[in-house]
């Protein structure tokens, strides 16, 4: 448990990806089985045990410690599980030989009832160490929030085993923890495990960006286009009777879509991409994000944001693997396929009919629907391919839009950035003439050079106006302010900003240092943007 | 006699009439009574200093030889008078040369502790509790959320993290004066014999530690004369926190930026300052270290100082223990 639990106070606390697969890496090749694979199940959200709720876990400390002394220190450290953590008493008596092993405190947690619950985990509260019960506590209150997605955490098993993570996420649906047989393969001990279970998920086949000079390469007759939906890649994978709804990443995520699940009657895997409406009116990116991030959905949600798919890819009809067709192959079979399927839940991305690039140009630039992003372009011989494999598949994104905003905060950075200010919030006028006022529409942490990143730095320690911990505040105001040109790739209406919007995928493109701040953009020219 | 008039707060720091003398005082007077060598509570300017030998070494060095008048080194456990009050120091184990000072007149004994720790800490002598009257107390890390676990375990996990990211340099904030010669003194006790890497405010007062027989090893100095930001691969830098969010950590290879502190056991207060490797190592006590002293001194009154008093003065209610907090003003609760 206390390999487990620092293994969770070091993530959380480890910015860069590469540090976190580092000590992800380290903890699965150092820990044994079973623990490790539980610690796994844990990080990947696989592991079920009877939740505590938060109310029950103050009980059981006001118990045992003054209630004055409880509240002076909840309302020191902020967090729950924490406080309780460091405040809880270790009777001397309870202190056991040795610290409990993860899979001792999963096993007594998964076998408590409903009624012992609360005793259980006050008993294991009472014999592990402060680490430890932080990380009990966030064991059955559900969610570590350590910033390791379940992704992440198959890329470190795919470097433990120096294997393709496509090979991890293509067995992952089969397995369970903890995971013995996976750890035996990876570390060369046993043969890879079987795909015995239904309806896994496939690898998926990614595109490149048009790069400069790529299409003056390229024979426009070897192409196909499709319009790009700004929506979630999906695969829709039915087979004898199991019906799952995949991320792009291999994440199951059926739960949460039950209205298009409830749809896959059929047995195939199928690519495309979800969208909300039906596909004779599909909606915004706006109506997309009522359904996304949710564990459930109300059945009133579901009517009134109906989650679709627009297939444009079909690997599988019934026994029948097609992924070494090529793609015009597939593409006659997708079409016969989603023919016989609910027309209000699934139809076919359509090809966009082009002569030549400086016609598909022209398209791109003018999408006839507002969530599309850009054009698709795919190789009608190519078969489909797991991965990024350079050449068949490119996408082509229309251009992002920029705004002037002047810089307004200023954050220090992680690991080699940390003695940089490198994390910017920017804002650009609202409010009537002559008494205007910064309004914050976004943060940024990257587009610019590292030259650049030097310039940004010293400008901000040079014009600090005040400092919050990381934080500094910078000169800002009609007569001074540092004016930087942001791109973006759409705005949506947010409640939880002053501002009323919010920058999809912001970076800095270009540094204004010519550019008096007074001049810089209004916030109606970004609600300008969000109501076309 | 009552207490309050041996000892009260004034707004200079904590006076005592009948000797006429302050205790750590926070403005210039005419005789200080100090503690020990931390900035907030050795201030120059006085025109009599009486403290343990070291810590008028570490004014010196700090605050350069006329920092005071006239100053007289107080050996452990001498007696001292002062108008009729008896006056004594003891160690508190809190940084080299800290001492508290037990005050006595007319049988009545207060000792102000000054700031002090429990935890073993072998570049200082270790606290010494002594029966008195009245205790005044810290409350550095009077919560019951602080509680440190052992210096060893700390630097376990620094030495690990150097071993599992030996491509990057490993940044360690410690305060100047005590926390940084304590952090080499673990790293060496610990076995690790390789150059520790010193920021250039750290110099004087490490060799000074090493002049009192307390042994850090090899400390070069962090500068980029000495070397190129290859050099630092793998190394352990110690500097003062406030260093590492300047240009002067640039010179590092993609550094793991480390702060001992008691600090450090919130989990947030490391997130805020961007801290990877938060080392939970204090020169304070804890909660269960304050809450033990307390009872050790036998004291039947607790007077709680700079930090969060309204806790510790719970404690001691619960107990049975008259307790008050002194306001006294002028002290970092940040000095960890």
């Amino acid at each position: 448990m206390n390999r487990f639990a620092e293994l969770l106070d070091r993530l959380v606390l480890t910015p860069s990806r590469n540090g976190k697969l580092t000590l992800l890496t380290d903890y699965f090749r150092s820990v044994e089985d079973p623990d490790r694979g539980l610690a796994l199940a844990a990080i990947t959200g696989d592991l079920s045990i009877a939740a505590v709720k938060p109310a029950m876990l103050r009980t059981l400390v006001i118990e045992r410690l003054d209630p004055v002394l409880f509240g002076y220190s909840y309302d020191y450290v902020g967090d729950l599980a924490e406080t309780v953590s460091l405040v809880w008493p270790q009777p001397p008596a309870d202190i056991p030989d040795h610290p409990p092993t993860l899979a001792e405190v999963v096993a007594k947690l998964q076998a408590a009832s409903r009624s012992d619950g609360p005793k259980v985990l006050a008993k294991l509260l009472d014999s592990a160490s402060i680490s430890a019960r932080f990380a009990i506590i966030k064991l059955v209150t559900g969610g570590l929030r350590i910033g390791v997605s379940a992704r992440l955490a198959k890329q470190a098993l795919a470097d433990l085993g120096q294997v393709d993570v496509a090979e991890i996420e293509e067995l992952w649906h089969g397995l369970a923890p903890p995971y013995a047989g996976l750890f035996a393969w990876l570390e060369g001990k046993a043969e890879k495990p079987e795909k015995t279970a239904l309806a896994l998920f496939r690898p998926v086949m990614l595109s490149n960006a048009v790069g400069d000079g790529d299409l003056e390469k390229l024979d426009p007759a070897d192409y196909a286009a499709e319009w790009k939906w700004d929506g979630i890649r999906v695969q829709a994978v039915c087979e004898g009777g199991v019906r799952r709804l995949y991320s792009r990443t291999g994440d199951d995520v059926s739960g949460a879509f039950p209205d298009l699940a409830e749809a896959m009657d059929f047995s195939a895997a199928l690519d495309g991409e979800l969208l909300v409406g039906d596909p004779q009116a599909t909606g915004t990116f706006s109506d997309l994000q009522q359904r996304l991030n949710r564990k459930s959905v109300t059945a009133k949600i579901q009517q009134q944001f109906p989650a679709f798919m627009r297939c444009y890819d079909v690997l599988q009809i019934g026994d029948e693997d097609l992924r070494a067709l090529s793609f015009r192959e597939r593409r006659s079979r997708l079409e016969a396929f989603v023919g016989t399927l609910d027309p209000s839940r699934f139809d076919l991305s359509p090809l966009v009919n082009f002569a030549d690039w400086t016609a598909l140009e022209e398209l791109r630039r003018a999408p006839p629907h507002p969530i599309i992003e850009g054009v698709m372009l795919k190789r009608w011989d190519s078969p489909y391919l797991t991965g990024r494999p350079k050449g068949p598949w490119f996408k082509w994104k229309r251009d992002p839009h920029t705004v002037d905003a002047v810089l307004m905060y200023a954050q220090r950075g992680h690991g080699k950035r940390s003695s940089f200010y490198s994390d910017y919030t920017f804002g650009v006028w609202s409010g009537p003439e002559g008494s205007e006022e910064l309004v914050p529409v976004g943060k940024a942490y990257f587009g610019f050079t590292d030259e650049e990143l030097r310039q940004i730095d010293k400008y901000v320690r040079d014009n600090t106006v005040e400092r919050f911990g990381p934080v500094r505040s910078v000169r800002a105001d009609r007569r001074q302010g540092l004016v930087l040109e942001v791109a973006f790739e759409g705005l949506n209406r947010s409640t939880r900003h002053k501002s009323g919007v919010a920058m999809r995928f912001p970076r800095i493109s270009r540094l204004r240092w010519d550019k008096p701040a007074a001049e810089a953009d209004r916030i109606e020219t970004l609600q300008a943007l969000l109501d076309s | 006699m009552r207490a309050s008039d041996l000892l009260h707060p004034r707004p200079e720091g904590l006076y005592c009439p009948p000797g006429d003398f302050f205790i750590d005082p926070v403005r210039p007077v005419n005789r200080a009574l100090i503690t020990h060598g931390h900035s907030d509570h050795a201030r120059s300017g006085h025109r009599c200093v009486l403290a343990t030998r070291q810590t008028l070494d570490i004014m010196g060095l700090r605050h350069g030889e006329g920092f005071a008048g006239t100053t007289q080194a107080a050996a452990l456990g001498d007696t001292i008078a002062l108008n009729g009050v008896t006056v004594t120091f003891h160690p508190a184990g809190h940084v080299l040369g800290s001492a508290q000072i037990a005050v006595e007149h007319q049988g009545r004994r207060i000792v102000a502790s000054g700031d002090y720790k429990r935890q073993k800490d072998a570049t200082c002598a270790p606290f010494e509790p002594v029966k008195c009257d009245v205790f005044i107390t810290e409350a550095t890390f009077g919560l019951p959320v602080f509680r440190h676990p052992p210096d060893s375990e700390e630097i376990a996990r620094l030495l690990k993290s150097a071993a599992q990211f030996p491509e990057r340099a490993h940044l360690v904030g410690a305060y100047a004066l005590g926390k940084a010669q304590r952090v080499m003194r673990l790293l060496r006790d610990a076995g690790y014999d390789r150059p520790i890497y010193i920021h250039g405010a750290l110099a004087k007062l490490s060799d000074y530690y090493q002049s009192q027989g307390i042994d850090l090893g090899t400390l070069e100095p962090a500068t980029v004369e000495s070397g190129t930001k290859d050099d630092f691969t793998g190394a352990i830098v110690i500097g003062p926190p406030s260093a590492f969010a300047d240009r002067w950590a640039r010179r590092f290879p993609d550094p793991i930026s480390c702060f001992a502190s008691g600090w450090m056991r919130i989990r947030q207060r490391a997130k805020q300052g961007g801290v990877e490797l938060p080392l939970i190592i204090s020169d304070h006590s804890d909660w269960d270290e304050l809450t033990a002293t307390i009872k050790e001194t036998g004291a039947e009154e607790i007077w709680v100082t700079h930090g969060r008093e309204e806790a510790l003065v719970r404690w001691c209610e619960l107990e049975g223990i008259a307790a008050r907090p002194l306001h006294l003003v002028g002290y970092e609760d940040e000095g960890d």
